[in-house]
């Protein structure tokens, strides 16, 4: 029941990565790839009626984690206290930037919006890869399973880490970069016209990038954590996750230059959400490891829930998510195509 | 400000009052939009078409603000109350879990349809999104209540070896007597702030010469909803609420009502102090036998007061809550008052000529919030010195991993946001008022 509980909190966070992470990735292409006015409301178009929703699966699986593992929940959440607010104020700038926008129509007040947008993108995005690299890396938990994080304190993922040290600043410029590419790809597919173009430019010119960072971060994780092999070593169909995380990096080269926009998204999504998989795979059945004594890291049979009421949630959750899928595909669905630049409406 | 637990009860009395002040108006506008779309089908009154797109934009700005206040909320059970959460996630995870599952993803797809797809939905279709929108919001507000239920009542709870609860029956937790009572009362509360909201601008239209079609069918809209609301709120709800109180917090309601010495035939205080250390009103003003009359039906009934209870269990704060309480009950008898004036004129057909009832109407848009708020704060201050009612006390609940200037750091952040976000708030508010809800209905669809 515990491990049921763990894969649908892991699908929680993947459907966050892949959804939000585009509208994430497009925010920091905002002020770069954006130039003019009417191709900035063009991408605020391209995500406007989709994003809050998008943000909504982080919310839902912040509240999965709290039924289904209190102790994690708990744990994490006052652990990294100081992020997780910070990542609130963050979304706060990012909400009022994309939403204030397109109410004040005055330009000095559009250049503060875009920029609050744009800046707190790119601020959520490191925030969250650095987020997994601390999970990945594990953290000083006591023997009461608690623990707090600074911001940083030597850089050096050692016994007694902080948030930020060389490995979690190395994950969050992979994921800067991997969610760029995810927004980018997510925009060209919603756009045309000069917009369209940058957009996919900017792709070609990320992927090398992304090729040597996520070549290079795998064994700085396995040097950061050996133990993280473990399951690949007993499990080998474990390795069908990397060849899908290739996969999914090929897949955006090829139907980049080959132009078919939403076979290159669609890539994209199966990029992140292998990647975000064989973590996930890496982990289990650990849910949060300790950086120091072993004993005291966090996993699926001391964090859980009672028996009786993850059984019982397994109902109304399932009948809940079915709905929810519903409306994600009648939603997308009822603003397919493109959007044109200067275009009053949505779609 | 050096105490944790002093901190962390701030940070979450503060952060969760100012987001209260979105939904409580999104909620009762949601139910009044509705009102007004069905009208605009039912009459074909351009009118009514005109005045729901109006308080469709005003709630879209409100809408947010309390999108992002809330979230805030949903982290604060983890970072700040970490060891309330490790105790009771197996059980309150569970309604603010379905809250995410049912209600916002209810809420946030038709939200961008209702805000932006009038013309894309056609009147029936944006009909029903609005529908939506406000299904979606009424049940995010009844798993929110349903939380708190189980905090001030719990039930349908087993307790683990490690002292952690789990569900017994969600039913049990759904269906808890408190959850429905605190839900209409709550509810209806939201609907009285919608409506005077509504009235007022509508007054403010009137009175200034503008827009006055419209401006009538707010004031009309209004003051039935917040006469039916307020009514609503006293009897039955209030009323029930209340008994039910007595029953189950006995020291919550001796505390409300400043009662310290259990008495037969006690009195019902109108106004005056209590002074806690003499256990004493001071200037009081109260009403013989009122108290016992209300709780039980008869004037001669024993109303248990303090002296019944051990003092490590009596409300950490009396005075505030007797404050909290009295404010939300004379505002409240007040607004009977104001609607019921407004109500008999406009059934005469003279509200539009009296002019100071409109004055009326248009300032006392503030005080619902204060009620609401009030209100919230005799339930939550009410409940101390416990989290979960008899079970968990305050001072076991919140992050002991957290140091009392981690929280006040975090505290100030949010003091100064949400400064900034009220600025932005008002501003845009007052643009759209200034716009007038006649303005270009098809050019107000654009952007985001």
């Amino acid at each position: 029941m515990e491990t049921v509980w763990f894969v649908l909190v892991a699908l929680m966070l993947v459907g966050y990565a892949v959804f939000d992470g585009f509208d994430l990735g497009a925010g920091v292409l905002h002020l770069i790839a954006a130039r003019t006015d009417a191709e900035r409301r063009q991408l605020i178009e391209s995500i406007g009626p989709v994003w809050d929703g998008n943000e909504v699966w982080l919310l839902a699986a912040g509240g999965t984690l709290f039924y289904a593992f209190p102790l994690l929940y708990a744990s994490s959440f006052s652990g990294f206290y100081l992020p997780l607010h910070m990542v609130v104020w963050l979304l706060l700038f990012r909400a009022i930037g994309i939403e204030f926008r397109t109410r004040l129509d005055t330009r000095v007040w559009c250049d503060f919006f875009d920029g609050a947008f744009s800046i707190a993108s790119i601020l959520l995005i490191v925030v969250f890869g650095a987020a997994l690299g601390n999970v990945m890396r594990g953290v000083p938990l006591g023997a009461d399973h608690y623990f707090f994080a600074p911001l940083w304190t030597n850089f050096q993922p050692g016994a007694e880490p902080g948030v930020l040290d060389w490995y979690t600043v190395l994950c969050g410029v992979v994921t800067l970069v991997a969610t760029t590419v995810h927004g980018a790809l997510y925009v060209a597919m919603k756009t045309e016209g000069p917009l369209n173009a940058r957009m996919r430019s900017a792709v070609q010119a990320l992927w090398p990038v992304l090729l040597v960072l996520s070549a290079v971060a795998v064994p700085v994780t396995v040097f950061v954590r050996p133990q993280l092999l473990d399951n690949y070593r007993a499990v080998a169909a474990g390795w069908l996750i990397p060849i899908l995380v290739a996969a999914g990096l090929a897949g955006i080269f090829y139907f980049t230059r080959a132009r078919q926009e939403r076979n290159a998204f669609l890539s994209s999504c199966l990029y992140i959400a292998a990647t975000l998989g064989g973590a996930a795979f890496a982990l289990y059945p650990t849910l949060l490891p300790s950086s120091g004594n072993p004993a005291n890291a966090i996993d699926i049979r001391n964090a859980a829930a009672g028996s009786v009421s993850l059984s019982a949630g397994l109902v109304w959750w399932g009948a809940g998510m079915a709905i929810a899928c519903g409306y994600v595909i009648v939603v997308y669905s009822m603003f397919k195509g493109k959007v044109h630049a200067g275009y009053g409406e949505h779609g | 400000m050096d105490d944790a637990l002093f901190v962390h009860r701030i940070h979450f009395a503060f952060t969760v009052t100012y987001h209260y002040l979105f939904p409580q108006l999104t909620m009762g506008l949601a139910l009044l939009i509705v009102a007004l779309k069905t009208l605009a089908l039912k009459t074909r009154n351009p009118a009514y078409d005109d005045a729901a797109r109006f308080w469709t934009r005003i709630f879209g700005i409100n809408f947010l603000a309390g999108v992002v206040t809330g979230i805030p909320m949903e982290f604060q059970f983890g970072t700040n109350w970490a060891r309330f959460s490790q105790l009771t996630g197996g059980v309150i995870g569970e309604p603010l879990a379905m809250e995410g599952v049912f209600s916002f993803f209810l809420e946030s797809t038709f939200l961008g349809m209702f805000l932006f797809g009038e013309k894309r939905l056609g009147r029936i279709g944006h009909w029903w999104a609005g529908f939506l929108v406000f299904t979606g919001s009424w049940l995010s507000g009844f798993f929110i209540v349903a939380t708190d239920a189980w905090m001030q009542h719990p039930t349908a709870y087993s307790r683990l070896p490690d002292g952690s609860f789990q569900v017994t029956s969600l039913w049990g937790v759904l269906a808890n007597p408190w959850a429905w009572l605190q839900y209409i009362h709550t509810m209806s509360g939201a609907v009285v702030t919608g409506a005077f909201v509504m009235a007022a601008v509508g007054a403010f239209y009137v009175l200034s010469g503008r827009h006055d079609e419209c401006g009538r069918i707010f004031v009309r809209c209004g003051v039935i909803a917040g006469l039916i609301a307020s009514a609503f709120q006293i009897f039955p709800s209030g009323d029930l609420h209340g008994r039910y109180m007595a029953q189950q917090q006995p020291a919550t309601t001796a505390a409300m009502e400043a009662l310290f010495h259990s008495q037969a035939g006690a009195p019902m205080v109108i106004m005056g102090q209590p002074d806690v250390e003499r256990q004493r009103i001071d200037n009081p003003i109260a009403v013989n036998n009122a108290l016992s009359f209300l709780i039980y039906g008869t004037t001669k009934a024993q109303v248990a007061g303090l002296d019944r209870f051990p003092k490590q269990d009596w409300p950490t704060n009396i005075p505030l809550l007797y404050f909290s309480y009295h404010v939300m009950a004379g505002l409240g008898t007040m607004f009977v008052a104001l609607m019921l004036t407004a109500g008999l004129l406009l059934w005469r057909g003279s509200l539009f000529r009296t002019r100071w009832v409109l004055w009326c109407l248009m300032l006392s848009f503030p005080f619902p919030y204060i009620a609401n708020t009030a209100g919230w704060m005799t339930a939550e201050i009410g409940r101390q010195p416990w989290l979960v009612y008899g079970l968990v006390r305050t001072a076991d609940g919140f992050s002991s991993n957290i140091s009392a200037a981690n929280g006040l750091f975090t505290l100030l952040g949010y003091m100064g946001l949400y400064a900034l976000l009220s600025a932005f708030v008002l501003f845009l508010l007052y643009r759209q008022i200034e716009k007038g809800p006649e303005s270009e209905p098809a050019a107000m669809e654009g952007g985001a």
